[in-house]
């Protein structure tokens, strides 16, 4: 569809130079924070919380709150992009590293793919190797304050290399598996992946 | 599945729904039909060659190759004033889609069906509305539907037609900011208290969508979880302006 030119458009917000080149093709800078979700936010009493990391590992692990927040801590500084085509440059969370989890229960060799399980039903496939070695992380604060409930706290996956709906809110759990199996979003059109840069929205893209 | 291609579509129509409301109607060659509650995304291309690209909930039932959408202009947007103020019939534009399978509802997947709408949310729910008719359907269905004012309605007249035909259908307004002389209908934000009221119980379990800003999905989903409604049954959609400080 090379060459079209939509009649009259002139387009008013073109980002500034210093932060073209962080948004990735079809993304507009958002300085809010909008919030997306297919069903009602879980309330989930800290109490009850808790996150294990199951499959295939050598040790299955499950941790309580504090026993998360007494885990070496780890935070990212970045830029998140949502496939619905907001990004939001140069914000910050904290919480744990997964590589931090994933050495607690030493995921076998045959262990390839991770789907993410959420309280309230939510699922996202991701390969293991988009969770290993410091691009992921179970994150429970943003910009300093507690992770608000429609954001996905009490704890929500970080995974900030990819579409947003892979860092799946209401964390419940990492389940490590030896074949991919697509998730909510996954399953029904949007693509298995997403990765922002390749612009991978949607099936086939 | 095959990539979903972009698409050139003409614009047919544009429709006036309120002040800050149109409609498009948009004839797209090869259209292969959608569910109701999907969007498509629509791109822009400047002369330079500048892009900017966004999701639109597609309004109407399926219907061979005409797809309409119903755009809000959003002052400091930078595509919804081209859509809602610049394009005329004739114009083209570039579109993809349809895109969503959660959001969506057709007639047999039964009811009773919830529907609750804050402004220009009523989009995708029109789409199930205008389907259901279309079908035929006696789905029993209520909409809950919140403006600022009784001019910020869209879709009125078609809604009060679609509410005589009798066919179990109920619509239900609240109007928050302003209400003409003489309202008597509700004046406040949606409520639990509302919720009860116009929704089902519980024990009916019904099927929800809720679709409007942020504040109003959040509230409204979870007044519906609290009075005891499965909250697998109910689905929600953000819609409207991102901008959310």
């Amino acid at each position: 569809m090379g060459g079209f030119v939509s009649r009259g458009f002139k387009g008013r917000r073109r980002a500034a130079d210093d932060q073209a080149t962080r948004l990735p093709p079809g993304q507009y800078a958002e300085r809010g924070f909008p919030v997306l979700t297919a069903g009602p936010t879980p309330r989930i009493d800290l109490a009850d919380w808790r996150l294990k990391l199951e499959g295939l590992v050598a040790t299955p692990r499950e941790w309580t709150w504090e026993e998360l927040q007494a885990l070496p801590g780890a935070g990212f500084e970045g830029d998140i992009h949502c496939v619905t085509r907001w990004s939001k440059l140069g914000t910050s969370f904290a919480g744990v590293s997964v590589d931090t989890l994933l050495e607690a229960a030493e995921p076998l060799p045959s262990a390839s793919h991770v789907v993410a399980f959420c309280y309230g039903g939510y699922t996202t496939n991701l390969p293991l190797d988009d969770l290993k070695g410091g691009k992921a992380w179970v994150v429970w604060e943003h910009e300093g304050e507690p992770l608000p409930a429609e954001h996905g706290g009490p704890a929500r996956l970080l995974v900030p290399h990819l579409y947003l709906w892979k860092s799946a809110k209401w964390l419940a759990g990492l389940r490590l598996l030896d074949h991919d199996a697509p998730g909510f979003w996954e399953g029904l059109g949007y693509h298995n992946r997403g990765d922002p840069w390749r612009e991978e929205r949607y099936w086939g893209d | 599945m095959g990539r979903l291609s972009w698409r050139l579509a003409t614009v047919a129509e544009v429709r006036p729904e309120t002040g800050r409301v149109v409609t498009l109607a948009l004839e797209v060659p090869g259209w292969d039909g959608h569910l109701p509650g999907q969007h498509v995304d629509v791109r822009l291309t400047a002369e330079d060659g500048y892009q900017a690209e966004r999701a639109y909930s597609i309004a109407s039932s399926p219907d061979g190759s005409r797809v309409e959408l119903a755009v809000e202009r959003l002052e400091d947007g930078e595509v919804s004033p081209y859509l809602a103020g610049e394009l005329r019939a004739g114009d083209q534009l570039e579109l993809r889609g349809p895109v969503g399978g959660y959001f969506v509802w057709e007639p047999d997947r039964g009811g009773p069906l919830l529907l609750v709408a804050g402004g220009s949310g009523v989009v995708p729910l029109m789409a199930m509305l205008r389907r259901r008719a279309a079908a035929g359907s006696q789905v029993p269905a209520r909409l809950l539907y919140s403006s600022r004012t009784l001019e910020d309605v869209i879709f009125r007249e078609e809604l009060e037609r679609l509410a005589a035909a009798e066919d179990g259908l109920t619509v239900t307004y609240a109007l928050t900011r302003a209400q003409p002389a003489g309202w008597t209908g509700y004046a406040r934000r949606i409520d639990a208290v509302m919720l009860e009221e116009v929704g089902w119980r519980p024990g009916e379990r019904p099927l929800a969508y809720v679709c409007g800003p942020t504040r109003l999905v959040e509230a409204v989903a979870g007044h519906l979880v609290a009075l005891g409604h499965d909250p697998s049954r109910v689905r929600t959609e953000r819609f409207g302006p991102t901008g959310v400080p």
